[in-house]
Parts: structure tokens; C-alpha cells; sequence
């Protein structure tokens, strides 16, 4: 065995390397397939698509569809945390409401949201109104139980121990209940974000006049995939940052408790 | 003494419950009947109960109903076969696991109703586009959670099994399997119920049947008495599908 293979071996040794590896050889695979075997109007090579990147950025509204729906998703996704937040709390804190309205919450939460989502177009118009509305229905659930969980995950004997020390009801609020929360409400802010993104999508590919749904319907019925998947990777890439700025910050401030 | 008083606080926060609904379906009924609220945004509560009989006696949604059916145990069955095979293959060895679990929990974490136009572009309007959303949404709790499952049991277990004699199908069969099946049942539910959600969000987004097609062709045609008699159905039925799989979950959870 040469050195250079034995460098190549313990190269493809580490995980991370392979896995690069095994994304090239899909787009490879992707890529010989679009060229030669699929038919063009449906298919589009990867290389295509991102020489095309420009040309989607390019299209008169793409611009300003995007940023709508940024600004749908930024808006449904503070709704449902501060909703969520303030539900999560009143149902929580206090155990006779959480008995009583648990169950209906998880209900909610457990019936299939898209079956409403005609009814959402028709209360709140074809714009951005009824997109948020939707996001919030999707985000806000995981967000209220996720709160719910964390402060019951709060051990009684903390409890107990700040009040005996003569503690108030704000202070064992602000410095018994709010730490202890955190992890649980950043974990309820992942998914909600999950939850929000697919709200908003959802809505926007149902119905849209501006918005992305819009330009994926145009690029759908004039067969041209190229623009197509340039723009769905333009959402991938938008959906997989915010999801990861969601994970690294619920990462980062549950680190002071890890027991 | 304490026991009454734990069922007393049962029973109170039942009629909570109770309440809530019954002032729901009174405010419901009273803006439309006297606040004057427009029937084309909430109709009725009356007209749609005699629609929902209407529907359960007529029998006319069974058509709809064989549709997303057929098209969800497809899905699910693509995704449950495939989910499980490549979760094994690839639990078999860490370096597998390493390069492949971040690369399908990367895609996870995508909004994959994103695809749906492409799918649809792929293979139509018709109920394969919703087959292949449904069956590639779900394709990966399940190949998660295989993996999980087969991936680490203890290792103790293995080599002690191992160290009695065990053959690879008796290792596989009194040790690996027991271990991993609770967390892949827990994945097949967690991919039944995104499969469900998405075949009915796919055919209210682009469809030719189904209930989700159903629900937005009575919207378009203005008829929301009807349209909110399908809703209720449409959410009854999910609850049904949801609650036999929870109950088929745990049943295979107990068996092992």
C-alpha cells in the first residue's frame, strides 16, 4: 500500500469527510441523471440550477416575494412565542387550569390543522394576514406544551426551599421558575420554528398573489424546473438557517444546567 | 378524605372542560342566529349537524375517504419497508452511523412540503405526487429512530449474548430486536401522523381527490355548511387513525 492511499484511507475514515463524499456522489448522481436520462421539463441538473440562482433573483417579484414571506415567518414565529409564552404560563403555573385545559390543548394540538386552512384564506384574505395566522396555529401548540412541561419539571423541593427562605411570589418567579425555564422554552422555540415554517409554507403554497406560493405555481405550469429548484433551495437554505439559529441558541443557554 | 378530594377536583375541572365547549358552541350558535354574523363566514351550527348526517347517510364520503386512505397506506408502507431496511443497514456499523445520521437529520429538520410542487411536477395532480410527499415525509422519523433503536444497544447486552453462544439470527432475534423495537415503533407513529397530515395538506394545496380536495372544492363553492360538516369529519377520522396507532404502538411495545 502506497502512502497516498493509506492517507486517502484514514481521510475517508472521518465521518465528515464521507459524508461530503456521499452528498457529492448524490449531486453527481443527480446531475448525470438530469443530463441524460430524465426528460428536461421536469428535471433540471444541479449545475444548471445554480448557474440559475441568478436568473431566480433576477425574476421581476422574486425579491420582494422572498421578503414577504421572511417577514411572514418573522412575524407568525413572535406571535406564537409571545402567545405561547403567556398561555404557557397561565396554564402551567396554576394546576386546576392545567387539569382543565390541558386536555383540550392537546387535542388541538393533535387535530390536523390543514383541514382548517380554507377557513383561514376566507377569515383573513388571500395576503400575508392569513399566512401568519396559519404560522401561529402551527407554532403556537408545541411552544404552550413545551412551556407547560418546563414548569412542571421545576423539582417542589426548589420551590418550597425559596419560599421557606421567605422568598415572594415574583421572586420565586424571577429567580426559581424563569431559570429553570429555559431550556424548555428554547426547546419549545425549535419547535415552534418548525411548526411556524410549516404553517407559513403551507399557506403559501395553498393560495398566494405575492408571495413565494405564487412563483412556485408560475414555475410549476410553465414547466421550468431550473427556476423551480433554484428557488425551493433558496427556501431550503433560508428554512435550515433559521432552524439552526433556533438550535444554536437553545444549545447555548441550556448549558448552565445540565444534569 | 383525600381521595374525594383529588375526585372532587377531577370532577371540577371536567365541567371546566364541559363548560368551555357548551359556551363555545352557545357563542357559535348565537352569532349567527342573532349577532348577525355573515353564514359565508360561520355557518350555522344546526345546518352543519344536519349536513354531517346528511354526509354519514348518504354515504358520499366514502369515495373521498377510500382515496386518502389508499394513498396514505402506500405511503406509509413505501416509507415503513424502505425507513426500516436503510435504518438497519445502517446501524450495523458506527462509521456508518457517523456519516449518515447528521446527513438525514440535516434533511429532517427542511420543510419537506417545500418539495410538493416538484412533486407535483413529477408525477401530477394525481394521487402519486401525494404518495411520494407522503411517503418521503415520513421516510425519516422512521429511519431515524431505526437507527437510534439498532444503533445503540448496549453493548453489554451484544457481547454477553454473544459469549453464551448466540448465533446471528438468535442475537438478532432475543437481543437487538427487543431493544430497538420501541423506539422504531415510536418512529412508525411519529411518520404515520406526518404522513396523514401531509397527504391531506397536499391534496387542499393540488389535487384531483380526496378529503383534503374535497374540503377546498366546497370552500371554493361557497358552501360552509357542508364544508364545516367535512371539517369535523375529516378531524374525526385523524383523531380515529392517530388513537389506533398510539394503541397499535403500545401493544407492540408490550408484546416484545
Amino acid at each position: 500500500m502506497t502512502a497516498a492511499e493509506i492517507t486517502l484511507r484514514s481521510w475517508v475514515r472521518r465521518a465528515w469527510v464521507a459524508r461530503i463524499g456521499v452528498v457529492i456522489l448524490l449531486f453527481i448522481l443527480w446531475e448525470v441523471a438530469a443530463r441524460w436520462w430524465v426528460d428536461p421539463m421536469f428535471l433540471s441538473p444541479p449545475s444548471r440550477v445554480l448557474m440559475s440562482l441568478q436568473a431566480v433573483f433576477d425574476t421581476r417579484g422574486v425579491p420582494a416575494a422572498l421578503r414577504i414571506t421572511f417577514w411572514e415567518l418573522g412575524v407568525a414565529f413572535a406571535m406564537s412565542v409571545v402567545i405561547g409564552l403567556v398561555v404557557g404560563l397561565a396554564v402551567g403555573l396554576q394546576p386546576f387550569a392545567q387539569k382543565s385545559f390541558m386536555p383540550i390543548i392537546l387535542l388541538l394540538y393533535g387535530t390536523p390543522q390543514v383541514t382548517i386552512l380554507p377557513l383561514f384564506i376566507l377569515y383573513f384574505g388571500i395576503g400575508p394576514a392569513s399566512k401568519i395566522a396559519f404560522g401561529v396555529s402551527h407554532g403556537i401548540f408545541p411552544i404552550i406544551l413545551t412551556i407547560v412541561a418546563g414548569v412542571q419539571n421545576i423539582k417542589p423541593i426548589l420551590l418550597t426551599s425559596a419560599r421557606s427562605m421567605g422568598a415572594s411570589r415574583w421572586q420565586v418567579l424571577r429567580h426559581v421558575i424563569f431559570p429553570h425555564m429555559i431550556p424548555s422554552f428554547f426547546a419549545g422555540m425549535r419547535l415552534g420554528m418548525t411548526g411556524v415554517l410549516l404553517g407559513v409554507l403551507l399557506a403559501e403554497l395553498y393560495v398566494s398573489t405575492a408571495g413565494i406560493g405564487y412563483f412556485t405555481t408560475l414555475f410549476t405550469q410553465n414547466f421550468d424546473p431550473t427556476r423551480l429548484f433554484g428557488l425551493i433551495a433558496v427556501l431550503a437554505a433560508m428554512a435550515i438557517v433559521l432552524n439552526e439559529i433556533v438550535r444554536r441558541a437553545e444549545a447555548h443557554f441550556s448549558r448552565w444546567h445540565t444534569d | 378524605m383525600r381521595e374525594s378530594r383529588e375526585r372532587n377536583s377531577r370532577l371540577a375541572s371536567r365541567s371546566v372542560q364541559a363548560v368551555f365547549l357548551i359556551v363555545l358552541v352557545v357563542l357559535w350558535y348565537l352569532a349567527t342566529t342573532r349577532w348577525g354574523v355573515s353564514s359565508i363566514l360561520l355557518p350555522n351550527p344546526v345546518l352543519v349537524v344536519q349536513q354531517l348526517w346528511d354526509i354519514l347517510k348518504s354515504g358520499e364520503f366514502l369515495g373521498d375517504l377510500r382515496v386518502t386512505l389508499t394513498e396514505l397506506g402506500i405511503a406509509f408502507a413505501i416509507s415503513a419497508t424502505t425507513g426500516v431496511t436503510i435504518g438497519y443497514l445502517i446501524s450495523r456499523s458506527h462509521y456508518r452511523i457517523r456519516v449518515f445520521e447528521p446527513l438525514f437529520a440535516g434533511i429532517y429538520s427542511v420543510p419537506i412540503i417545500l418539495f410538493l410542487p416538484l412533486y407535483v411536477l413529477f408525477f401530477g395532480l394525481g394521487p402519486a405526487s401525494k404518495i411520494a410527499l407522503g411517503a418521503t415525509i415520513s421516510f425519516f422519523p422512521i429511519t431515524l429512530n431505526t437507527i437510534a433503536g439498532f444503533g445503540y444497544v448496549d453493548r453489554i447486552l451484544v457481547v454477553a449474548a454473544r459469549s453464551m453462544g448466540a448465533s446471528d439470527v438468535q442475537l438478532f432475534r432475543y437481543v437487538l430486536l427487543p431493544a430497538a423495537l420501541p423506539i422504531i415503533l415510536t418512529g412508525m407513529r411519529m411518520g404515520f401522523t406526518v404522513a396523514l397530515l401531509s397527504i391531506i395538506g397536499s391534496e387542499t394545496i393540488a389535487s384531483l381527490a380526496g378529503l383534503g380536495h374535497r374540503i377546498v372544492h366546497l370552500a371554493e363553492g361557497m358552501e360552509m355548511p357542508r364544508m364545516f360538516a367535512y371539517i369535523a369529519f375529516v378531524v374525526v377520522i385523524a383523531l380515529i387513525l392517530n388513537t389506533i396507532v398510539s394503541a397499535l404502538e403500545a401493544r407492540g411495545k408490550r408484546h416484545v
